[in-house]
């Protein structure tokens, strides 16, 4: 570890924090259908469009009709992906200059369930398996729309949480709208150019065959693309589908540390707007902020333990310089790049599973044992340390009924929540939501850990670590993350089917019980506080809610992660390899 | 058919023409109008032959040059098929490659401890860059190799060594392709 990597670190915390009131403030305004300063541009189009698809703007739903709105449009979509997926060997010219073939049923399948539910688990290789008009209209589309669904559901669970009485939610097709046009959209144009000015490509070009310096008569074939649209709401919508195989490792996704910086801020900034746009709709700032608070300190321990984890030298390798010098980070630097050194690539992966982003910069499948475990188990923990775009408020206001619920307990009362008696109802929709995750995980892991043709056959490394594989896999699917422990070949029939189930499952049959709280809490009286309410906005509030995360957390996934990175821990520094 | 379905469907299509097509597109636009080179792929052009880019590593094996980190993309700086070797630290196969490649290093360098950069494959197999240490440690045989003083060789290297970015970013790095780029021009 080194004082640079911690200033980075300080810096970028800074900044990120700074973003907070005004990005919250801006997510407000769209969302309330107030007027912004880009009105005169879209709200033209955001009419034209309404018209269009036969919306009529000005009537809510209620949280079954919601449900229903959100439901139909994703099984459009995926639809949608799926077809283009399957047409693409039709495709000619720019669309398709590599000339690359229909991607099979099941890999399509599983992309379309992937990208639909804001996960972007990749178990192809992009270069070689997705045109450019495949990237654009079938791939790139969905980290628009997943995001605006997600921005969308916790916007819907924070109106049901602020009204009372009221048998509506809010329009679906409205919030959809908005954030697509006043959140996504602009921020991506500036933020994409930003990228190229980097170096990452926006082209339509045919790969280019270089000749090289050393051996002219040796091509390389570079891949090439328009990268930086994609790259841009990759990051933006928390999605994290890479347009090329390596990810944001690839120079050409994330070229300088600068690109990284932009990329690692892009990831948690509208989740932490997300925590004032909270506090704000419901009238109490101070419960938005201590939200963020919990988070952030979830989010630095996490980091801390993955920086100190990579930082360290392996235990069975001699003869090499593996300290940090001036002029080089040491550590473990198999599947790093140089130019992001051990700090930016764990700040990165800390960053990108605390948010169910999924992107990554460097290969988690070769991070030491504990350091890849950060990655794993915040994942686990929910996806609610910042989380997904709109994925990551409602997950964590599930978080916050529980520890309201359990502070009721603790003292005996009926528990309230920002005047909101939660009951046996809201109790019974936050804790399916808070079992449906290791249900599905756990399940799908112990199944494919006993089948060996199945499971096993596909794993790239052995012993603990192997296990591991397969849990990141399904842990990341139903956290709807899509990092991976990539040496894992989950391009077979089996994975891609139950990958695909895994992820939908992760996504709309947690958002259910989400929209039937939201639903529950709009029709409830407000009643006023009393001496015994516990209040919200403390910091004995923040850390009852850390607790009840971790716990949550603990108790699930303890024994599934002593089993993996544990172990493999243990047994490597006792010189066992596999 | 449920007014759900009519909307859904038609919302798909309409948004999928917006940010499908158009966004792309107009993104192509603005990047080639503002920032043609690096829209382009920072390619390095040399009379009239593109021989690579700036920002994607490129293989070099002979002594007369820098050599890149290892890489685990396709069969090796494979630019169509990126990826890290995805070897977990506790996979004998890791341990054993990167132990064998340290080895040899040290037979012909005895006494000089390997920069680990330069012993493990990075995370897009395509990574441009190597550490100044690895750099500085590469001098000897390329100054052996080309006759070249090793003086000469080390303020090269030093010439080429990009700092931090605004001061704090990432970490200092050589580009190879641009170093070896500069040492033929040396002669």
């Amino acid at each position: 570890m080194s004082v640079n990597g911690w200033l980075q670190f300080a810096i970028y915390s800074i900044v990120l924090l700074a973003t907070v009131r005004p990005v919250g403030t801006y997510l407000a305004h769209v969302m309330e259908g107030e007027r912004t300063w880009l009105d005169p541009v879209f709200r033209p189009i955001e009419r034209l469009l309404y018209k269009l698809c036969g919306i009529k703007a000005d009537t809510e739903m209620n949280w079954r009709e919601y449900a229903f709105a959100a439901l139909g449009f994703s099984a459009a979509s995926l639809v949608f992906t799926y077809v283009v997926e399957r047409m693409q060997g039709l495709l000619q010219g720019w669309a398709n200059p590599q000339h690359l073939a229909a991607v099979g049923p099941d890999l399509a399948w599983n992309t379309a369930a992937s990208f639909t539910t804001n996960t972007n688990w990749q178990s192809y290789v992009p270069e070689t398996t997705m045109s450019y008009l495949t990237q654009m209209v079938g791939l790139a589309t969905h980290n628009f729309w997943s995001a605006a669904l997600g921005l969308c559901v916790a916007v819907a669970l924070i109106r049901g949480i602020r009204r009372t009485g009221s048998g509506t939610i809010g329009n679906f097709w409205v919030d959809m709208t908005r954030s697509l046009f006043y959140v996504f959209l602009p921020a991506c144009i500036v933020y994409g150019l930003l990228l190229v000015a980097q170096g990452v490509p926006q082209n339509l070009h045919p790969y280019t065959v270089a000749h090289t310096l050393e051996n002219p008569s040796q091509a390389q074939t570079i891949a090439q693309g328009p990268v930086a649209s994609q790259e841009a709401i990759k990051m933006l919508g928390t999605n994290g589908g890479g347009f090329f195989n390596a990810n944001s490792a690839h120079p050409f996704e994330n070229p300088t540390p600068l690109s990284n910086f932009f990329e690692i801020l892009s990831i948690f900034i509208i989740p932490a707007g997300l925590t004032y746009t909270l506090g704000r709709m419901t009238g109490s700032p101070g419960h938005g902020w201590a939200v963020l608070g919990a988070m952030f300190a979830l989010f630095a321990v996490g980091f801390t333990v993955c920086y100190w984890a990579e930082s360290q030298p392996h235990p069975l390798i001699h003869d090499a310089a593996q300290t940090r010098t001036a002029t080089a980070p040491g550590g473990n630097m198999e599947g790093k790049e140089t130019r992001f050194g051990i700090a930016d690539s764990a700040l990165f992966a800390t960053v990108t599973t605390d948010a169910s982003c999924g992107a990554v910069n460097g290969m988690h499948d070769s991070f030491t044992p504990l350091g890849g475990m950060v990655p794993l188990v915040n994942i686990m923990l929910g996806e609610v340390v910042f989380g997904g775009v709109g994925a990551g408020m409602y997950g964590v206001l599930i978080f916050v009924v529980l520890s309201v619920f359990i502070a009721g307990l603790m003292v005996g009362r009926t528990p309230e929540y920002l005047g909101k008696k939660i009951e046996a109802y809201d109790v019974k929709m936050a804790m399916l939501y808070a079992l449906i995750f290791p249900l599905v995980i756990l399940t799908f892991s112990a199944v494919f850990v006993l089948l060996p043709n199945v499971g096993l056959a596909s794993l790239a490394n052995q012993g603990p670590h192997g296990f591991s594989e397969i849990l990141y896999a399904f842990t990341s699917g139903a956290g709807n993350n899509g990092s991976a422990f990539a040496g894992l070949n989950a391009n077979t029939w089996w994975y891609n089917v139950c990958l695909g189930w895994d992820m939908l499952v992760g996504r709309f049959l947690m958002m259910i019980p989400v929209l039937a709280l939201a639903g529950n809490l709009a029709q409830k009286k407000s009643v006023p506080p009393s001496p015994g309410t516990f209040p919200v906005n403390s910091t004995l509030f923040a850390v009852l809610l850390i607790g009840v995360i971790v716990i949550v957390g603990a108790l699930t996934f303890f024994p599934a992660l002593s089993l993996g990175p544990i172990l493999e821990h243990l047994l490597l520094h006792t010189g066992r390899l596999f | 058919m449920h007014p759900i379905w009519k909307t859904s469907i038609l919302f798909t299509v309409v948004t999928a023409v917006l940010f499908g097509l158009g966004y792309p597109l107009v993104m192509t636009g603005l990047a080639h109008l503002l920032l043609q080179r690096q829209a382009d792929g920072s390619l390095i052009l040399h009379d009239g032959q593109v021989i690579g880019s700036a920002l994607i590593a490129q293989s070099f094996t002979s002594n007369r040059y820098f050599h890149p980190r290892p890489s685990a993309a396709g069969n090796g700086y494979d630019a169509q098929n990126s990826g890290g070797s995805n070897l977990a630290q506790s996979n004998a196969t890791l341990v054993k490659r990167i132990q064998g490649d340290i080895d040899k290093l040290a037979a012909q360098n005895p006494g000089k401890p390997v920069p680990i950069d330069m012993v493990t494959t990075s995370g897009s197999g395509l990574d441009p860059d190597i550490t100044p240490d690895n750099a500085y440690y590469q001098i000897d045989r390329v100054a052996a190799a080309r006759g070249i003083a090793p003086e000469k060789l080390r303020r090269l290297v030093a010439d080429h060594t990009e700092g931090r970015q605004l001061g704090f970013l990432g970490e200092p790095r050589v580009n190879v392709l641009e170093l070896n780029m500069a040492l033929d021009g040396l002669r």
